[in-house]
């Protein structure tokens, strides 16, 4: 087993089963995650894909789910040519409960000797977990009232 | 927060997180090799990294790996930057980077 090339880890204010509701829910991703849909039923075995204002970006399987402990998925991107012709990698997520924190442990491994694919994740790992803990502890990632955006009807 | 800043707040400390942005997941061994501190000050700085969760270690196999955790870091950048200003600091910081490099 090779290391893996980036182990991130956040302790949020919350629960082990709140945090795995905003990892396996589309209506928290969306506020995290740049909009992203995380479209699948969380089955092993099950296809796993994220959506991002109606375009599928990534692409993998659900490869555990231990709610609300382990959680684990394959992971393609699927835009970039040349991205989209590396090989799987996996992404897995740890909850550990800590008192009245939860520390998340991602790791994110077997990349491709120079992937390109790795550049982007690292820059995008650290500025989701980041919103993420916000968005449990303050309930502000990106909180809009619909009220502000002056559309009849929409508040 | 305090702890990220002190623990920022050191060249020594710095200079390790900067091996591990240039090579993530290394052992004590590694990080120490060829570095001008002694072991005991390299595991006094790591303990400080890990404590503000600068570093965060990974059990693989019988080895103790060090890996960069930048999410403290960018959770002080959300504090202060708004997210519109991202895209024009992301600019100035290329700027920036892209002129030194000339003059050097």
């Amino acid at each position: 087993m090779r290391k893996p090339e980036f182990v991130y880890v956040t302790y949020i204010e919350t629960t082990p089963e709140k945090l795995w509701e905003a990892l396996t829910s589309s209506e928290f991703s969306k506020r995290y995650w740049f909009g992203t849909e995380l479209k699948t039923d969380w089955k092993v075995g099950s296809p796993f894909a994220l959506v991002m204002n109606g375009t599928t970006m990534d692409t993998g399987e659900i490869l555990e789910a231990d709610r609300p402990r382990r959680l684990s998925y394959s992971f393609q991107h699927a835009r970039d040519d040349e991205m989209r012709n590396e090989r799987p990698t996996k992404v897995v997520f740890n909850l550990e409960p800590h008192g009245k924190l939860v520390k998340l442990t991602l790791t994110h491994e077997d990349f491709e000797d120079g992937s390109k694919l790795l550049d982007g994740i690292s820059r995008g790992w650290p500025a989701i977990l980041s919103s993420l803990k916000s968005m449990l502890e303050s309930g502000t990632a990106l909180a809009i009232p619909p009220s502000a955006l002056g559309i009849e009807g929409f508040e | 927060m305090d702890e990220v800043f002190k623990a920022l707040a050191d060249a020594s400390r710095r200079s390790l997180l900067d091996r591990l942005h240039a090579k993530n997941g290394q052992t004590l061994n590694d990080l120490c090799d060829g570095l001008a501190m002694t072991r005991q000050a390299v595991t006094k700085h790591l303990a400080i990294l890990e404590a503000a969760n600068l570093v965060t270690t990974f059990r693989h196999g019988r080895e103790k790996l060090h890996y960069l955790n930048p999410v403290p870091i960018h959770q002080i950048g959300e504090r202060w930057i708004k997210k519109f200003e991202r895209g024009k600091l992301a600019a100035l910081s290329e700027l920036k980077r892209q002129l030194e490099k000339r003059d050097a």
